[in-house]
């Protein structure tokens, strides 16, 4: 599989709401980010949109499967539209590969729409990749944001 | 609608109308009468440590810049020019020399006098010279906790907290340093829903089993907290979660406490001992020696002994001293709300005590987080059941009857799930909003 399929069927696993599926895809180490501020260099000392690990990220996907999940069920109908896709950098079995994500999000007649500067660090395995970790800047990150049950 | 009397019966003592929630009219009333009255908190001192520094808000729907003046106190001003309206100030934080107005380039001082105005020979001298950026009447600093008030008089911020001044009070003494400041970055997370459901959210003991189901039962399946210097990053996370979840019995003996302005505080309810009294881990027993180089052993004991949840300050502002946040609400129309919510250091205290916050933020109050998305979702659905004229009150009976009035002007809900305080909040409603 190359760069580009993988991060189309990483899309479409979110879209289709196959979020184990989407799960499996991450390494146990992986970091899954979306900072809250621009150009954000911290996660410890300076809060976050999302700043989970693996265990965290389970978390997340669990709650969303959970028969009282309000905020989640349903869940949001979404199309993660996945472009401009570059390798940054490639170093042995790591590359870092950036893209933008366009998003829209639709639930209970609130559609909104998502723009995102996207950036992967991907481990090769197996023949295709493993996403190590995972940084989403969104262009309103810092804006007054409804609740976001969703995954970019 | 306004006719007193009118307003007057839609609080009764077990029950609120739903058109409190609901009216536009109301809402412009709440504007002029609540909000326009009552000291509302704006933000922190350290938000403007020197002259200059500005933090722009809302009071109300007013738009309004915080500045550190050139005398060192913190004044507060329409952000509005008085020529042709514009904002004289961009939207944030920052430092300025003068707010220099982008239309004509009309400049004003950090106390808001105008200083200059470009081509000023068109205009006749004695009309400028009574311009002036709108200052708000009162501005008052409690420990670091920056209050304005719309109004001209009224109470002093000390009479307005009356027995709340104590939660702040046991937010700032557990400092070592003695200071607070705001750090971390802020939330802000907006609803479809009126402003009074967060506040009256927020003392509310019965409602996480419920709302917070999914949260509790993923943080029970999750690891064990590690042990000392074995943590994880999410443990904070997930001893909250798990605590949510807490039995009834638990919840009915913390204790929950209301004042006449509508302010009111609950008691806290995790007996995990993590950040508050665990008397065994090492950062717990370095901040606890940095207290007591501070004030004492006595002193510091004391301190710790304060065990509280979220202190609601009607009608505007929600904090909590064990995990150090804060919110302050913004109406922004009936069925439209934005929150606020900062973070807060403690100066002297151990760093991971601030990074423990920044995690506790970050899963329980931000915008994605596993906790604060439920209640925004519950707030909605309560917006679209009180827009239906189907059915007219809402009954917040929960202990009426059994509420105990201490000495010291507080009233105490029998019971740590009393609905004590939604009775609370809309005594001092009704008192803003038919005062004379």
């Amino acid at each position: 599989m190359n760069i580009e399929q993988f991060l189309y069927h990483e899309a479409r696993l979110l879209d289709t709401q196959q979020l184990e599926a989407w799960l499996d895809l991450f390494t146990d180490d992986a970091v899954y980010w979306v900072p809250l501020e621009r150009d954000q260099k911290d996660a410890a000392e300076t809060s976050s949109i999302v700043h989970d690990d693996r265990t965290l990220l389970g978390l997340r996907v669990q709650q969303a499967r959970h028969p009282r999940a309000h905020a989640r069920l349903p869940l949001a109908r979404t199309v993660h539209q996945v472009s401009n896709i570059v390798v940054v950098e490639e170093s042995g079995e790591t590359l870092r590969v950036a893209s933008t994500l366009g998003l829209i999000e639709w639930r209970q007649e609130k559609q909104r729409v998502w723009g995102a500067l996207v950036e992967h660090q991907l481990r090769r395995a197996n023949g295709g990749f493993r996403i190590a970790r995972k940084r989403v800047d969104l262009v309103n990150s810092e804006a007054e944001l409804d609740g976001i049950a969703i995954l970019f | 609608m306004a006719a007193n009397e009118q307003l007057a019966m839609l609080v009764q003592p077990d029950r609120v109308h739903r058109s409190v929630y609901a009216d536009p009219a109301i809402f412009e009333l709440e504007m002029e009468r609540l909000f326009g009255r009552a000291w509302l908190l704006l933000g922190h001192a350290s938000q403007a440590r020197a002259p200059g520094d500005y933090f722009t808000t809302r009071m109300g729907r007013e738009p309004v810049i915080v500045v550190r003046r050139d005398d060192g106190e913190i004044g507060v001003l329409v952000n509005r020019c008085m020529h042709r309206g514009s904002t004289v100030c961009a939207e944030g934080r920052g430092h300025v020399e003068r707010f220099v107005c982008p239309y004509h380039g009309w400049s004003y001082d950090r106390g808001g006098e105008l200083r200059f105005v470009p081509i000023a020979a068109g205009y006749a001298k004695q009309d400028l010279a009574n311009l002036r950026l709108k200052a708000i009447p009162r501005v008052s600093v409690y420990r670091g906790f920056i209050f304005a008030s719309l109004a001209a008089s009224g109470p002093a911020l000390e009479e307005f907290l009356g027995p709340a001044i104590s939660s702040f009070d046991d937010f700032v003494d557990r400092a070592p340093g003695g200071e607070l400041e705001v750090a971390g970055g802020v939330f802000k997370h907006a609803y479809n829903g009126n402003w009074k459901l967060m506040l009256e959210n927020h003392l509310d003991g019965v409602h996480p089993a419920y709302v917070h189901a999914s949260s509790i039962a993923v943080a029970r399946a999750a690891p064990e907290p590690g042990t000392p210097g074995a943590e994880h990053y999410f443990d904070i996370a997930v001893r909250q979660m798990r605590q949510n979840g807490a039995p009834e019995a638990l919840w009915e003996s913390i204790g929950l406490w209301t004042t006449p302005r509508g302010h009111g505080w609950l008691g806290d309810y995790h007996t995990d001992k993590r950040l508050t009294g665990g008397e065994e881990h090492p950062v717990y027993k370095q901040y606890r020696k940095a207290l007591i180089s501070k004030c004492g052993e006595a002193e510091a004991e004391r301190i710790l002994g304060v065990t509280r949840w979220n202190t609601i300050i009607y009608p505007n502002c929600s904090f909590m001293s064990q995990f150090r946040q804060l919110r302050i609400i913004h109406p922004l129309a009936v069925d439209r709300s934005v929150v606020y919510t900062y973070s807060f250091r403690m100066r002297d205290a151990p760093q991971q005590m601030f990074r423990d916050t920044v995690a506790f933020a970050n899963v329980v109050n931000g915008t994605a987080s596993w906790v604060l998305t439920d209640d925004l979702e519950v707030y909605e659905r309560i917006q679209r059941g009180f827009a239906s004229g189907a059915v007219e009150w809402a009954y917040v009976g929960r202990g009426h009857g059994a509420d105990v009035d201490e000495p010291g002007g507080t009233r105490r809900g029998a019971s740590g799930t009393s609905e004590v305080f939604i009775r609370a909040q809309m005594g001092a409603w009704l008192d803003y909003m038919t005062q004379q």
